[in-house]
């Protein structure tokens, strides 16, 4: 039989079967997800709301500068609680209530910095602590970087 | 003095991003990493029109906690940098308030790693 | 003459026999339904290892000696050794045999690595070659998630589709003669993509390898699923398993019955333990079939079992590029004489 070297398009068989399972496969519980998603981030910003009056008032300074600690702060629970084995057990119910915040970009780094902790400190720690938080760090600047420019160019 | 207003919408607003990304989540095929990465995106756009900061106003730590405020703080440095020193200052002003995030982050993730190992 | 029967099947002319087999697993598994068939179930995760790898070779290497020592015999009097598992480069099984010191050939088929080893050594008894062949496959939960998912804290919410890798090993040793059940066909399964491209829905992508493999296997031995009194899949779980039984009727027309099961399944709780749509892995199958059917074999409970175990050709690269998940079953009958 000849090779037919052409890439194949998908066949009706593919089309038909990945449908069929689109429509079976059950669904998450799109409510119940989005309220503990919705509960659980709005305790951690009112935690992190609590810390930026902590700091503000405190170290009496203004609530811009007490942001900077706080969001330290939370970076410190978030890390802790990864180290302890909590966060992601939490994570499970909270989904995006813990990810989104600034906990979730902790967690992010430190399960990597700990999961590859057997490869050694140059390999393991440091080479692969940014393997999931790069991707935001990168976009992150590379947006800021283009609406910079416009402003510097156009509007300044 | 604390506002205890702040709090109130400070878990709306909080709440409110989380369960957008939930959504986003359960609704489509995008991972964690897409979605935080997209609200930085999205923050840092909002950051640029000038309509982050008023959020932050509004709902404090609502608005900082949530990782799109990582990309208003970039958008921030990067702006208030270049109108100090010209074009230069994008580049210098990039992570002037968000050093504190990542360094923590740095900071806190090599400590654990080498206090803590993986439960599994 | 061969041996070949049908399509795809083999038929050994005196079938080879399981003398002995053993399963190991780790604590969550053993909490499960099946944790009192387990030869031994790990009290912690890490089986007292530096590395999560480390602990899966343990519990591979642990699983050969048990399975040896139960038919009184020792690594040099093995003649081959085929074991499989997860990680790259196949390191737990590569790690173990050394330790066996058993002449080794590796061998991949993702989740399906259990029927696949046992398929081989029948085929190596049967033919002559090999008076005594040890069979074994792992997986660890935490080994896997790191190279197809994420880090083991990462905290992200599973879908309801997806599975939870089984920790744990299992080995077979299989004989010319002797007591124990007898592997009577084998069906060796074609890769088959029907275009499932969700990673966290492998069950689906695996389904329609097992329909088909079963349908070929029913039509090649003349047996339909009622001869059996047992027929699991390796690893479909919950969705994956509604799947295959759909398909082996729009394929084949085949009921699988009450007495199609699935090893994902079995393993765990569902209703008790978080697993979502059931368990993975190349233990799902291992450590069901060597540590609870083999001894439900041995009682006589089971007479005439189909394993079908269940395998996901991809990996994260080709998934990450866009690729789509082919899917692979192979099928092993296990008779009680």
């Amino acid at each position: 039989m000849p090779r037919d070297p052409k890439k194949k398009p998908i066949t009706v068989d593919q089309k038909r079967y990945s449908e069929i399972v689109r429509d079976l496969a059950p669904k998450p519980l799109y409510l119940k997800n989005a309220l503990l998603a919705f509960v659980t981030g709005g305790l951690v910003c009112m935690i992190g709301q609590f810390f930026t009056d902590l700091y503000r008032i405190t170290l009496n300074i203004s609530p811009k500068e007490a942001g900077n600690p706080a969001v330290a702060t939370m970076i410190f629970i978030g890390a802790l609680l990864t180290g302890l084995g909590i966060f992601d057990k939490l994570a499970r119910y909270a989904g995006a209530g813990l990810a989104v915040p600034v906990t979730g970009f902790a967690n992010s780094v430190v399960s990597s910095a700990l999961e590859f902790k057997r490869e050694g400190l140059i390999f393991g720690v440091g080479g692969k602590m940014f393997l999931l938080a790069g991707s935001v760090i990168t976009f992150g600047v590379v947006t800021a970087f283009f609406i910079g420019l416009i402003y510097a160019l156009f509007i300044l | 003095m604390i506002e205890f207003q702040t709090y109130l919408y400070a878990f709306l607003v909080g709440g409110a991003i989380c369960a957008l990304g939930q959504l986003i989540l359960d609704f489509t095929t995008l991972t964690t990493g897409h979605v935080l990465s997209g609200f930085t995106v999205a923050g840092g756009i909002l950051g640029g029109l000038g309509v982050y900061d008023k959020l932050i106003k509004f709902a404090g730590a609502g608005a900082t906690m949530p990782i799109s405020s990582f990309g208003n703080a970039l958008v921030q440095g990067a702006i208030s940098e270049a109108q100090r020193n010209g074009i230069i200052g994008v580049l210098t002003g990039m992570f002037e308030l968000t050093s504190t995030g990542i360094t923590a982050a740095i900071i806190f993730g090599f400590l654990t790693a080498v206090v803590f190992d993986p439960k599994g | 003459m061969t041996k070949k029967v049908g399509k795809q099947t083999f038929k050994p002319s005196s079938p080879p026999v399981i003398i002995s087999t053993a399963a190991v697993s780790g604590p969550f598994e053993g909490q499960g339904p099946l944790g009192k068939y387990m030869d031994h179930v790990y009290t912690d995760v890490t089986a007292g290892e530096r590395s999560f790898e480390g602990a899966e070779k343990e519990m591979m290497t642990n699983a050969c000696f048990t399975c040896l020592n139960k038919a009184g015999k020792s690594p040099p009097e093995v003649d081959i050794f085929l074991s499989g598992d997860l990680l790259n480069q196949t390191i737990t099984s590569g790690f173990s045999a050394l330790e066996l010191a058993i002449p080794y050939l590796g061998i991949y088929g993702a989740c399906s690595t259990s029927a696949e080893g046992l398929a081989l050594a029948a085929m190596l008894v049967d033919g002559g070659f090999a008076g005594l062949v040890l069979a074994a496959a792992s997986s660890h939960n935490s080994t896997a998630e790191r190279q197809y998912r994420y880090p083991t804290e990462y905290g992200v919410q599973r879908k309801p589709t997806a599975q939870w890798t089984v920790t744990g090993s299992g080995a077979a040793l299989v004989a010319p003669a002797g007591q124990g059940p007898v592997i009577t066909y084998v069906t060796v399964g074609k890769v088959t993509d029907l275009g499932i491209k969700d990673p966290l829905n492998l069950g689906a992508a695996m389904a329609p390898a097992a329909a088909l493999t079963m349908i070929q296997h029913f039509a090649d031995t003349g047996h339909g699923p009622e001869y059996y009194d047992l027929i699991v899949t390796g690893d479909l779980g919950k969705f994956g398993h509604e799947m295959a039984v759909k398909l082996a009727v729009s394929r084949g027309g085949f009921d699988l019955g009450k007495n199609y099961r699935d090893c994902g399944l079995m393993i765990y709780d569902t209703e008790k333990q978080d697993v979502h749509s059931g368990g993975s892995g190349c233990a799902a199958s291992a450590i069901v079939t060597y540590g609870y059917i083999y001894k439900k074999l041995l009682k006589k409970e089971f007479n005439k079992v189909l394993l079908v175990a269940t395998g996901a050709l991809h990996s994260p690269t080709s998934s990450q590029q866009g690729g789509n998940i082919p899917g692979i079953a192979h099928a092993v009958s296990i008779e009680m004489t």
